[in-house]
């Protein structure tokens, strides 16, 4: 059972690590944003692997967000989303008020916030249907 | 990249240990991305780890209510009895004390970092979990100890437990803070 604070600070010398070694400029900040999605990806596929190796396909897309809402939010976050809402026409805004990984913030704020994202994306290989992610935080 | 092999762990309440044996295995991936060789690869893993480490010390401190070691054995006995339990959930046993007292080794049974993980063919030189020598390695620093921690065995390259082997270099007297590396 790995304890949270050290997830926390390997997550953080992660993101500040993938920074660190880039110069500056848009180019590298993309890049940086790509390396980060992608380690974030690896993550979010491995754990869904594991979740649903011995559950059945889920039903339909409301079926994975709540998947995702519940039991997947509480395995990585440690709660659950707080709120849930969409247009029924395939956009889903989830909300956490108090976001695990940017509760202890310093500097660098929005290299946390991409980070974070990219556990995202993951979640949506149990379907073949692309999504994409977009991240507003308060 | 590595190969998650399976074994059978059920349910939700394994993942969150998943969850950083996950990305610690993504870093290390990117990591061997980034850097041609292991060794480079190994270096960075310490780096990080190092960091990590400085900053760990503070949590471990204040959640441990342990006091101040009067010796190394002390350091050894908290290390693997607290700050493992701590932090990974396991104990490793201490062994193999030199007769000067400043040497020793972590046996680990089982290493958290390691689930499912399979080293490929390609990386016999990397120390997959060379994060942990940093982390000690700067954890132990704010507390004035300078020491130096390897991996002399490894249950990835096939060896039948983890050891780490912990040296004493010297206390450190001044005051300064460590800085990042």
């Amino acid at each position: 059972m790995a304890d949270e604070a050290l997830f926390l600070l390997l997550h953080n010398e992660m993101v500040s690590g993938v920074y660190k070694s880039a110069e500056q400029g848009e180019v590298e900040n993309g890049r940086c944003i790509t390396k980060l999605e992608n380690m974030g990806f690896r993550v979010g596929q491995g754990l869904i692997e594991r979740f649903t190796k011995d559950t059945a396909r889920f039903k339909d897309e409301l079926d994975i967000m709540k998947f995702i809402c519940k039991d997947f939010w509480t395995t990585v976050f440690k709660k659950q989303i707080d709120n849930l809402r969409t247009n029924h026409q395939g956009i889903y805004v989830l909300q956490d008020n108090k976001f695990r990984l940017l509760t202890q913030m310093s500097a660098g704020k929005q290299y946390l916030e991409h980070a974070s994202k990219c556990l995202l994306p993951s979640a949506m290989i149990v379907r073949p249907s692309p999504a994409t992610w977009n991240c507003k935080s308060n | 990249h590595f190969v998650w092999g399976t074994n059978g762990k059920k349910g939700l309440l394994k993942t969150s240990s998943e969850l950083f044996t996950l990305t610690y295995g993504a870093l290390v991936t990117q990591l061997c991305k980034d850097y041609e060789n292991d060794e480079d690869v190994n270096k960075q893993l310490d780096k990080m780890g190092f960091n990590i480490g400085v900053r760990l010390i503070e949590d471990f401190l204040a959640r441990s209510n342990v006091g101040r070691c009067h010796d190394f054995r002390e350091t050894a006995d908290v290390i693997a009895k607290v700050a493992f339990k701590m932090y990974l959930g396991i104990t490793p046993s201490i062994t193999n004390w030199s007769p000067a007292g400043d040497e020793f080794s972590l046996i680990l049974e089982n290493n958290p970092l390691v689930d499912f993980v399979e080293l490929p063919d390609n990386h016999s030189s990397l120390i997959y979990s060379n994060l942990l020598c940093g982390v000690l390695r700067g954890a132990l620093e704010m507390v004035q100890m300078a020491v130096e921690a390897k991996f002399v065995q490894d249950t990835l390259k096939g060896d039948g437990v983890t050891e780490i082997r912990m040296r004493f270099i010297r206390r450190i007297e001044d005051n300064l803070p460590a800085g990042e590396e």
